[in-house]
This record gives C-alpha cells, structure tokens and sequence, in this order.
C-alpha cells in the first residue's frame, strides 16, 4: 500500500474532511454518512383493506425521509384510479372479474416500472409497495422483478381481525376516498365490506414455514404481536423498530419554543441565556393554556437549557430534561448577532445562506446534525401519548418537518414564533396543526433567505432580512 | 393532571425560584427555599418508569440463556440502567457442592426438585432485595423456567411487588449450534471439572432430556397477555408480544440486534497529533510525523490481519481521517465518533486549565464521569451519544474503529463491562491496537502495541481532589509534553 499521505481538506459547507485529490475513487472512500443499505429496497406491504397498511406505508416514508433515506410510497389504488377513471362498486374486485383482474395486473406492472424509474433514475434509496399482494402468486411475481434488478426486499403484513379497528379505519379514510364520491356513508360501508369479502377467500398470510427465507414483519392488531423474519440489514432493523413503537391511540403533542430570552431581545443566536421579563409573561400564560385545555396525563420534556427550564418551571408539574432538545450548536458563531457574524466571517454567513439544511457552523452543527440528535426524541415521541415539548426555533422546525412531512429545504424555513404554541393531532394519514397565540409580545427571530446568496455580495445584500432587536 | 393541585400553592412562588446551574453536571435547577434537591424535575434517562423490571429467561439447557442474560445486563448498565442478573444454576452450585450426574435433573428426582424450588426462591428474594432496596432498575432471572407453572409462580411474585415482568426465550433445535454452545460454556463449567469432554458432554445432553417432556414454550394464544420476545434460532426469527413500556421495547430492539457470528473488533485511537505533542486536549489538529508513520504501521498491521470484510470506521476529526486514509481502504465518517467536547477548555493545556478554571479542574477530578466542561459534555453524555454506534457494532462482524481517547474509554467499557467509576480511567495509550473477540460469555482482549514512540495523554486520578488544593497538586499526575 503506497505511504504517500494525502492532504486532507475540509469541505466548506459541511465541515467534512477529504482527500485532496479528487479523483472518484478517493471521494468514495471516506463517506460521511453512515450507509444505511447499499442497494435499493422494496417494502412491500401485505393485508386485507382496511388494515393500516396505507397508514403504515405514509408513516413509515415520513420517518425514512425525515432521517435521510430518500423514499416514496407506489400506491396501487392510485394506479387503479388513474386506469379507472370512475369507480362503480365492489364487483370490480370480484375474483372472477376477469376484466378488471387484467386491468389490476397492468397497474401493478405500471408500478413496478416506477419503482424501477424511482430507483434508478432519481435516487430513490426505499420505495414502498402499497397494496394487498395477498396472493403468494402476486408476491412471487414481486420478489422475481426484485430479484432480476438486484432490489432487498421487506415485507410488512397488517393482520387485524377485530371488527371495531376495521370499522374506524374505513370511517377515518375510506368513507372520504374518491371512490365514495357519490355513495352516502351507509352504502360505502356496506360495498367497502363487500370489497373487503373479495379478497378473503384467496387470502394466504405469509407463512412462517413456507415463506421464511423471506424477510417480513407480521403485525398483529395493531401492534399487541409482532412476528419477525429475517431481518437482512441496518435499515430493516430501524424499520422494524420504528414500527415496533408508533401506535394509533389517540393522542395531541403541543411544540413551544422557551419564552423570549434576553439574548432574543438582543438579537443574538445561541448562549444559555435567561428569559426576559416577557418570556416570563408567557411562561406564565403557557401554564394558564394547559390547564385549559385539560390534558389527561401530561408529559413535559425541555432541553437542558436555562430559558426552557425556566418555561416548564411555571406550569408547576413535572418535567423532564433532554439535553438532545438543546438548541443547534452554532460553535463560533455562538452568542453574535447575525451582523457580527456577517462581519466576521462573511463566506460562512453565505454558506449557510446557500444551503441551510446542510451547513454546519465552524466547531458547531448542522440542521442535518440536529436531525440525527433528534432522532431518539421523535422515537419516544412516537411511544408516548400526550407530550408538550418546550424546546427552541432550529429544534422546533425539525421536529415540525417530521410531523408535517416537510422537506430538508423547507426545514430550515419553517416558522415557528416566540410564545406560540403548536397543537399536532394526528388525524386520518396526517396530522391535524392548531396554532395558539399567547398574545404576549415577543421578537420576531425568523430571518429570510436572502434573495442575494452569493459569496461575493454586499453587506446590505446580506442583512436585509435580519429582524429587528435592541 | 394529576400533580397540578398538589402544586397550585406553589405556582404563585415558582417564578420567583431561581434557577442554579448544578457545577458537577451543568444542570439548571431550581434552588429551593430550604436548600433540599427538588424532586419535580428529572434528566432524561432510559428509565423513567418508577417501576422496576423483571426479565425472565425461558428455555431449554444450552439455547443462549445465560450468554442473553450477561450480554443484556451489561447493555443496560452501560446505558445507566442499574441491572443485575441472578443465575439460579449458581444457587444450585451453592446449595449443592458437588455436581454428580444429570440424575439429580430427573423429573422424578423428589430431592433434587425441592433443592431446584428452594434456588429458585433464593433467587427471587435477592431480585426482591435488589430491586425494592438498593435501586435496582432491571433483574435478570436467568433460569430454564420452561413449565407454564414455575412462570406463573414467577408473575405472582411480581405482582405482589409491583414488578413488571418481560420474559425471553431462546427457542433452538439446530443440533450444530447447541453443540458449539456446550463446548464453549458447559465444558467449563464448574460442574464439569471433573470430567473429560466426551463424559461431559454425554451427560449434558441426558441433561436437556430431562427438561424436554415437561418444556411448555410460550405460545401465542394461551400467553397472550404476557410481556415477552420470543428468540427462534439465534435470531432467525423472533415473535414480540405486548411491550409494555421504553425499556422492554430498547430491550427487544438490542435482542434484535446481537449475533453470535464470530468476529473482532479492533479499537484504536487516531495517530499522534499536533496538539497531542503539545500537552492541548481537544481541537481538530492534523497528525504529528509520528502519529503518519503509526498510521502506515496500522495499514501493515491491518493488511497482515487478513480480515475478511472488514469495516473501517472514524470520527469526522482530521487526525482519525488521516489515520484511516492511510490504510487504505474505505471508511465511514461517524460524527457520534467525535472527541469529547471539552466546551470552554477546548485546546487548553491541563496547567492552564489549572489556572482559568482550577473549581472546574477540581470537580473533574471528584466525579470524572459525571462531571461536564462547560459548554462541553460529561463522559456520560458521551455514553448516550455513542449508544447508535455500539448497536451498529452489535450487528456488524469485523470492524476497525479509529477514535480518540475518550472515546474509546466509553467503547471499552462498553464490552469489557467496566463501570462509570473505571470508565474515565481505563489506559487507551496512542499506537495501540486492541483486538476484541467474543468468547464464552464474554470478550478476549489482545493489546498490539504498534512500536512507534508517541506522547503518553494518560492522566490517574491525583491524591488530592479537594477544591482548596494547591495547583502543584492537581498537576501531579499530568503526563509530559512539549
């Protein structure tokens, strides 16, 4: 092995050191992310209608998207749609319906295709299956194109039999589906019924024996069993752990950022300040709109920070410290005001202007940083029930884009205002967002992207969206 | 909310608590009016539940009990969950000196059953007295309890005291793996001092027979209301029923995890580095000329190994780079990997430190593992943000992780079981390579000094650790520098 030491370099943008040379060979040597999987897999979801797997499939992408594993649902009702423009009733999935059975075929060759164009053509990492390929027949078909492209495979199956979940599913989603346009709710039910009926008789769950060279993960009434098979990789481990966790109790987390704190009014990012006088105020009404709004069973959960500390102090219940809520780290940027810091150090200043989610301040973090520190935050948020997370602006917006399905450019621009508090409930395949204002004054802290991101640019050019402080 | 009335008197008075900074961990808390800690606030840690957890072991002789048992306890106690494990086959050793035969396992056998019942019992009172009265969080009952009625006898005894109860069981029929289990741990056994393999062995497996007839496996219907993971094959296959709560479900993710593939892992810190010569902690210097020529060293050694795949993993600090490019092969950058941030005492010397900062230097030297820089980290911070990487080390086989100091301190700890006292000191010398493979119950150690000079960046704990000690004092045990 040649001894020849290569000078290393540290990328401006996120702070990761690399060999000088360029060529491709040494690039790839030193990856800076931890590879979840080197080739692409297809998760492929199995079950009766109305068992969650459309609910799964949308969860299950949200989180992978969030923590960085690009992926994206192939819903093969939307095929049927899309082929189908009207939808009659339930004859069309008749068994027997030999017209329709082409029509369905095609869809899922269709889908297979963009699964393929996704993988190939757009970086796709994931891609979910959503449909019931509750035939062996229908799964073999899936496991050869899998084979053929060099694709993992990871099966999810939903078994459910308990009428009541049933019910509530198909009044939560179904009732409202296109399909039901013109059918009142009564008559929906009773064709959804009959639809499901369609598919029971050829139904084979997969089989422990027959089908375990397979990888899959049985769920079992949502979540009171799990049957695993086979767990192939990094990736299918957290999947299944993260499945493992979330649950469809009702529920609502409340996000809030820490009152105004004295560096807020200064206009200074960072530091470990106290609150001022307002931030006080709201720490006060905060306490008054909780016990408003009578939350059974309450968890508080703040950072290690003095200004969310001193927030949960005044709701006079037990709270819990998270030092992975604190705010980003802005390393040497800590403490300045955003006019310093252009004045000091004005490349990194456009840097981060550049490319938000992905810059990391010198001896500091990245929003892509804080996405991975918060990862076990959104993984308890998932066990738990009714949660307030009293926590900061940055930390705020990343657990934002994971509720709201935001992307990591939208991220960084999420706004999340001093005494504002966010009620997320989950609601069908989303979540339900209510904003309450404390009507306590407060700094705005919310800085635009700039239309000007150049290196080169003027000072004005720089600071024209910085909001206003003492 | 259940705690808001009790509280409603104090609201009025709880903005006017000041908050103080704890000096050991950086924690803000409120000063209450009598000086006492406040119990209303907690850090976050795994266990947040009040109520403790018994893990109960299911299965047959030889299936991976007691090798669970040992593995999951020291997970969690490194993770800061205060666990124990009691083996009720070392309350039978106890009880009943000498081993004979397998006879003394016979269904039939009256007098041995009484003796296994009487263990059995011993061992839950010690659970008992663990978890009630000296703060234990989770006991491992680690037995074969394969009859439906000794489990029921087990959840009986944690209802009365309020215990919540997580059974595992290890299920296995492929007759090459039980073998192998019974060479590497039964054939050592102190059972078996007395015998030479074949004997051992025969004996063992009359052993397992005589548990088969009466074995009832958790079954998914008649146990369905009970907490457990079933483990199928080493892994192959697993079945969860009910996690109740955060631990039992870190537990089942951890499970899922481990293997029992052989393989090394080869912990090493970054070359020497530019600061390292200097006597400065921290920082995100370059190697020294030193620290290069280690670094083709490490290459050589590595290429001698002969590893079959493996894994190269660094921090994202130049010096560990540095160190990894020169062996050649690719490498994953792991930011979790990163140096303890030594906040405000970044780059500082240990006698300047002394000098800025000599409560702080004091406080590290009362409480190594808890004590956090500020605007830094706490070796314990470091712990919880290794925790991701030691799961991926579980699932992986030959890995060589380039770290630093403290660092690799955490990862030893990690698979040498070492506790938070030991942990911030354990040697972890520049330009040596340490070859972890799992044996037995636990992890073979080879130390391959690399014979290149480097600096020594060992400092022992001083005599004296008291606030109001003189600077030469707590500078006794620095160790030499430029």
């Amino acid at each position: 092995m040649s001894s020849e030491q290569k000078e290393l370099t540290q990328t401006p943008l996120l702070k990761i050191w690399v060999p000088w040379m360029s060529t491709s060979l040494s690039q790839r040597r030193g990856s800076s992310r931890p590879q979840f999987t080197n080739c692409p897999t297809m998760i492929v979801m199995v079950g009766l209608p109305a068992r969650g797997k459309t609910y799964i499939s949308k969860k299950l992408t949200r989180y992978l998207n969030w923590i960085g594993v690009p992926t994206q649902v192939f819903n093969l009702g939307q095929y049927r749609r899309e082929a189908v423009q009207t939808y009659k009733n339930y004859e069309f999935f008749r068994p027997d319906n030999e017209e329709a059975m082409k029509i369905r075929r095609a869809c899922a060759s269709s889908a297979m295709k963009d699964i393929a164009n996704y993988f190939a053509k757009e970086q796709g990492q994931v891609a979910v299956f959503d449909a019931t390929n509750t035939t062996r027949e229908r799964r073999g078909v899936i496991i050869s194109f899998a084979k053929e492209k060099g694709y993992k495979v990871f099966f999810i199956e939903s078994i459910c039999d308990d009428p009541e979940i049933i019910e509530a599913n198909i009044m939560q989603v179904k009732l409202s589906s296109p399909d039901y346009e013109n059918y009142d709710k009564e008559e929906a039910l009773v064709d959804f019924l009959k639809r499901i009926d369609c598919y029971k008789m050829s139904y084979v769950s997969l089989d422990e024996e027959k089908e375990r060279h397979l990888s899959f993960i049985k769920i079992f009434n949502v979540g009171s069993r799990y049957l695993v098979n086979r767990v192939q990789d990094h990736m299918q481990s957290r999947i299944v752990y993260y499945l493992m966790n979330i649950h469809v109790t009702p529920r609502s987390i409340y996000l809030s950022r820490h009152g105004e704190s004295e560096l807020n009014l200064l206009g200074r990012i960072g530091g470990d300040s106290g609150l001022s006088s307002q931030g006080l105020k709201y720490a006060r009404a905060l306490s008054e709109f909780i016990r408003g709004q009578s939350i059974k069973d309450l968890k508080v959960w703040t950072s290690h920070m003095r200004r969310t500390i001193q927030t949960a102090e005044a709701l006079g219940v037990p709270y819990e410290q998270w030092k992975a809520l604190n705010e980003i780290d802005a390393g040497v940027c800590e403490e300045m005001t955003y006019e310093e810091i252009q004045a000091t150090n004005p490349e990194e200043f456009a840097l981060r202007d550049q490319d938000k989610y992905r810059y990391r301040y010198p001896k500091g973090e990245s929003y892509e940083d804080l996405v991975h520190r918060l990862e076990p935050v959104i993984m308890e948020l998932e066990r738990q029930e009714n949660v307030l997370v009293i926590c900061h602006q940055a930390v705020m917006r990343c657990l934002l884009a994971y509720f709201l399905d935001k992307s990591a450019d939208d991220l960084p621009y999420l706004k999340c205002p001093l005494h504002t508090v966010l009620k997320l409930t989950p609601l069908a395949y989303g979540c339900k967002v209510e904003s309450f204002y404390l009507n306590i004054q407060a700094v705005n802290t919310h800085r635009d992207k700039p239309t000007d991101v150049n290196i080169a640019r003027k000072p004005e050019e720089a600071l024209r969206t910085v909001p206003e402080h003492l | 909310m259940s705690v808001i009335e009790n509280n409603t008197e104090q609201c009025g008075n709880s903005l006017t608590r000041e908050l103080t900074q704890n000096p050991l961990k950086k924690i803000w808390v409120p000063s209450s009016k009598n000086g006492l800690p406040e119990r209303h606030i907690s850090q976050r840690k795994v266990c947040m539940t009040n109520c403790p957890t018994l893990i109960v072991t299911v299965g047959l002789p030889a299936r991976g009990k007691t090798y669970i048992s040992k593995k999951l306890t020291r997970y969690l106690n490194w993770i800061d969950v205060p666990t124990k494990e009691f083996n009720v086959g070392q309350y039978r050793r106890e009880c009943v000196k000498i081993y004979k035969s397998f006879e003394f396992f016979r269904p039939d056998n009256e007098e041995g059953l009484k003796i296994r019942k009487q263990c059995a019992l011993a061992a839950l009172n010690d659970v008992r007295q663990f978890l009630t009265d000296e703060g234990g969080q989770v006991a491992v009952f680690d037995a074969t309890n394969t009859t439906r009625e000794r489990r029921e006898t087990i959840i009986r005894f944690a209802e009365q005291n309020g215990f919540k109860v997580f059974f595992v069981e290890s299920v296995c029929e492929d007759p090459d793996v039980i073998a192998e289990n019974i060479v590497q741990v039964k054939l050592g056994s102190p059972d078996y001092t007395h015998c030479n393999t074949e004997e051992a062995v025969a004996d063992f497996m009359k052993r397992i027979k005589c548990y088969e007839n009466s074995y009832q496996p958790l079954d998914e219907e008649l146990d369905r209301d009970l907490s457990f993971i079933k483990i199928i094959d080493v892994g192959r296959r697993y079945l969860v029923n009910r996690v109740q709560d955060h631990i039992q479900s870190r537990i089942v993710y951890y499970l899922m995890n481990i293997h029992i593939t052989p393989r090394s892992i080869y912990l090493c810190r970054h070359g020497e580095s530019d600061l390292n010569v200097k006597g400065r902690i921290g920082g995100d210097s370059g190697l020294s000329a030193r620290g290069k020529q280690f670094a083709d060293a490490l290459g050589q050694f590595i290429q001698s190994q002969n590893i079959s795949d493996l894994k190269v993993w660094t921090s994202q600090m130049k010096r560990t780079i540095q160190t990894a490019e020169a062996v050649g092969v690719p490498y994953e950058q792991w930011k979790a990997l990163n140096e303890i941030d030594a906040g405000v005492c970044e780059e500082l010397m240990y006698e300047e430190i002394q000098l800025k900062f000599p409560l702080e230097f004091a406080l590290r030297d009362q409480d190594k593992y808890r004590y956090r820089y500020p605007k830094g980290e706490s070796y314990e911070d470091l712990v919880q943000r290794l925790e991701p990487v030691i799961m991926e080390l579980e699932r992986q086989e030959n890995v060589l992780v380039i770290c630093h100091q403290a660092v690799m301190r955490c990862l030893l700890a990690y698979f040498l079981d070492k506790t938070a006292e030991e942990l911030p000191y354990l040697k972890c010398p520049l330009h040596t390579v340490l070859k972890l493979t799992p044996v037995a119950y636990g992890c073979k150690v080879e130390s391959v000094c690399l014979k290149v000079e480097a600096v020594n960046t060992h400092r022992d704990r001083p005599m004296n650790v008291d606030v109001s000690r003189q600077a030469e004092e707590a500078l006794l045990t620095v160790p030499d520098h430029q």
